[in-house]
């Protein structure tokens, strides 16, 4: 992982003006180890004043209700995020609530505990502006299972995200899942054994950067759906991650877009415009290191923009992919070119740019109404497109950046 | 149902008295002021602290309520004396600050018909704030909830079944999940498509309330009484009551893309076609919320019909399925004509 010295430095002078400033918050510490934790924990959630720290006592926590924060500029800081010493959020007894943690708060930080089997999602927020996910562990102990609940991190409708240093397995859709949301860092984080390890999803202006996504269907996928109210997902960049090793058979309850991923994918970009992938390692991803792909489901929504524009692939590291693919007539087509496929795999839908030095596969497919079955698979030559100016990187306010500091 | 009864009479008494505004015994000062106090009594809303004595302006109905656990609900608004609410263009209902809306829960089979926990939805200057009150063991108080609590009930749905259930009394942040409109906390069910005042509150008594009672209209049809409306509006009437406050582009599940509001059109974004966006599990291996003909696969049904927190819908406030309600819903799919 790269060092955020640059970060680093830029927040200090920001330290300082906070030790200056008047210390009128509180800490409400909360133990674990009373019979009505659930209820006493969610108190201390709703009674926080802005500026408080809700503070999670070590150990498990026993939990049947989903809990919420409404308050702004509150921390909910727990003891760490291993078992046997950290604060454990234990939902295996859920009975109610789509979720473990939800937030609807603005300027809200999460850090350092561990969210377990929830019933649907891991942590949700919504429309939590300038919200900081950091040092979490959310986790389905029993791996990948299709009773396992859908997203692990899920902050949607918000501008300023920052998610570091989380860690995430056995989603049954996305790990970590950012959707319908602007002005978003996702980095130092581990994505392992969910159906789709990080998610970028009709969301606009990204950064995805030193993650590892392993042993995931698909390692890190920028998504666009029709028929939402945010969507024309664009500017997202991919960069200096560790995808690899992509190999869990999807899991996904069907129906929702992920089910559709093929195992064996690292990364996975469509319908969205202006995405750059560069500077990531790749290896062992069976299906393609990279996909690039339009919409193509049936759709009548005016509005809505099918293709990947504006894509652009460039010094990656390519290790071994493509040796099996798992889209239809994908076997078919790895046998015929000698045992696999290119390392990059585009349906032929929108315009992409590909500098690395490795194969590219087209299916032949510009009409995203064109059924699949009609492909006809050639190698493509995407080297000599012109690249667009590169995407200037997302700058989040520095009191977020104070916060993981 | 006698409670009920005696409930509905003690607010018509209320409401056809010529006094104006609510009786002197409510404390006017506490509702306007900042305090939550840990004891409903504080508020005096109800005489002698008798749930079944509600100290009303007037109580009201709906025609389609939302479905809690086949709890019954007793419903009345306290409008400070002098004041008035006034109907907006758009069918909400702009109720003065210093207004309690105020909901109990009960059943008729459990604790001889007292409520389990009365909710407060209070206007004051700053906002609606939404409060939970759990009775007591009892009966004679109900205390402040501020966190919700699961309350084990037991009671017989209207077809004869037995249900041993852990209720749930929502916390104050879930109060305003459903009560969310873009950040804000907001009365769901007083509008004038669905508000239903007692048949004997009179001409004079509704205009001590109202600015404009002839604007209270009520059009939506009564979900279980098929004299009042078609399938399909006795449906989007449930779907009303039951999904929009949710359902609508400034509520919690604004996200989705899936709108159920009673005056949205019946279309992608009604469900119909729509694919799952963030349903996880909720999508049962289906392709679509609603697919026309086919309630089996149609993913809504699934959420109604589940009680997994990880599938269910509504998300919170149901711990029973509203058997009653799922089979209007699975009519009205089945009646679409397929490839709609």
């Amino acid at each position: 992982m790269r060092f955020h010295g640059f970060r680093y430095a830029a927040t200090l002078a920001l330290v300082a003006a906070f030790i200056a400033s008047p210390a009128a918050a509180k800490t409400i510490s909360v133990s674990a180890d009373t019979p009505d934790a659930n209820e006493k924990l969610q108190e201390a959630l709703i009674l926080a004043e802005p500026g408080d720290t809700v503070e999670l006592g070590a150990g498990v926590w026993k939990l049947t209700d989903g809990l919420s924060l409404d308050v702004d500029n509150v921390t909910v800081r727990g003891a760490g995020t291993k078992d046997g010493e950290g604060s454990i959020l234990d939902f295996s007894g859920q009975q109610g609530a789509g979720e473990g943690l939800l937030v609807t708060s603005d300027d809200v930080f999460l850090t350092n505990f561990a969210v377990l089997n929830t019933r649907g999602d891991g942590i949700k927020s919504k429309g939590a502006d300038r919200i900081v996910y950091h040092e979490l562990r959310v986790e389905w102990t029993g791996g990948p299972k299709a009773t396992n609940g859908a997203y692990g991190v899920y902050p949607v409708e918000s501008s300023d995200v920052l998610i570091d240093s989380v860690y995430v397995r056995g989603a049954s859709d996305a790990g970590i899942y950012v959707g319908q949301s602007r002005n978003i860092v996702v980095r130092d984080s581990i994505a392992t054994e969910n159906v789709a390890g990080i998610e970028i999803e009709n969301s606009f202006d990204a950064d995805v950067h030193d993650n590892i996504a392993t042993k995931n269907t698909g390692g890190i996928l920028v998504f666009d759906l029709p028929n939402l109210p945010q969507q024309g997902g664009h500017n997202v960049r991919v960069f200096e991650n560790i995808v690899s090793d992509n190999s869990t058979p999807n899991f996904a309850p069907k129906g929702n877009i992920v089910a559709s991923v093929p195992t064996g994918t690292g990364v996975l970009v469509m319908a969205n415009t202006h995405v750059e992938v560069f500077g990531n390692a790749f290896d062992q991803n069976g299906t393609a290191n990279v996909m690039i792909v339009g919409y193509r489901y049936d759709q009548k929504d005016p509005k809505y923009q099918p293709l990947p524009k504006a894509i652009v692939v460039r010094d990656n590291q390519h290790g071994k992919a493509g040796y099996a693919p798992a889209f239809a007539g994908g076997a078919e087509i790895a046998a015929a070119l000698g045992g696999a496929i290119p390392p990059i795999l585009w349906d032929g839908a929108g315009d992409a740019v590909v500098l690395d030095k490795v194969g590219v596969l087209s299916l032949g497919l510009p009409d995203v109404t064109t059924p699949q079955s009609e492909a006809k698979p050639a190698p493509a030559d995407l080297s000599k497109g012109t690249p667009p100016a590169p995407l200037p990187g997302i700058t989040l306010p520095e009191a977020m950046e104070a916060k993981v500091q | 149902m006698k409670r009920a009864v005696a409930a509905l009479a003690a607010a018509l008494l209320c409401a056809s008295g010529a006094s104006g505004g609510a009786p002197p015994h409510v404390d006017q000062a506490l509702i306007d002021g900042d305090a939550t106090p840990p004891k409903l009594s504080a508020f005096g809303l109800f005489a002698a602290n008798d749930p079944a004595r509600p100290v009303a302006s007037f109580a009201y109905t709906l025609e389609t309520p939302l479905f809690s656990d086949y709890a019954e609900k007793h419903r009345f608004v306290s409008i400070p004396a002098g004041q008035k609410a006034k109907v907006r263009a758009d069918g909400t209902i702009d109720f003065p600050v210093g207004t309690v809306i105020v909901k109990s829960f009960g059943w008729p089979d459990w604790n001889g018909g007292r409520p389990v926990e009365t909710r407060l939805l209070i206007h004051r200057a700053k906002g609606w704030v939404a409060l939970p009150y759990i009775w007591d063991a009892d009966g004679k108080d109900a205390s402040l909830a501020i966190a919700g609590r699961r309350v084990p009930v037991t009671f017989k749905s209207p077809d004869g079944e037995a249900h041993s259930i852990r209720y749930g009394v929502p916390n104050r942040n879930q109060c305003k999940e459903c009560h969310n409109l873009a950040g804000t906390i907001e009365p769901i069910g007083p509008k004038a498509r669905n508000l239903v005042l007692p048949t004997a509150m009179t001409d004079d008594a509704k205009h001590l309330y109202f600015d404009n009672p002839e604007a209270l209209q009520p059009v939506m049809p009564r979900w279980d009484d098929p004299t009042s409306g078609t399938v399909q509006d006795r449906a989007r009437a449930y779907l009303d009551a039951n999904c929009a406050h949710c359902h609508n582009p400034q509520g919690s599940a604004s996200n989705s893309g899936l709108f159920l509001r009673w005056t949205d059109p019946v279309g992608v974004n009604y469900g119909i076609g729509k694919r799952p966006t963030a349903a996880g599990r909720g999508s049962g291996g289906m392709d679509f919320a609603i697919q026309p003909g086919d309630p089996d696969h149609s993913f809504l049904i699934y959420r109604l019909e589940s009680l997994d927190p990880g599938i269910a819908m509504p998300e919170l406030g149901r711990s029973t399925v509203h058997k009653e309600g799922a089979a209007l819903l699975r009519q009205w799919i089945s009646e679409m004509p397929k490839g709609e």
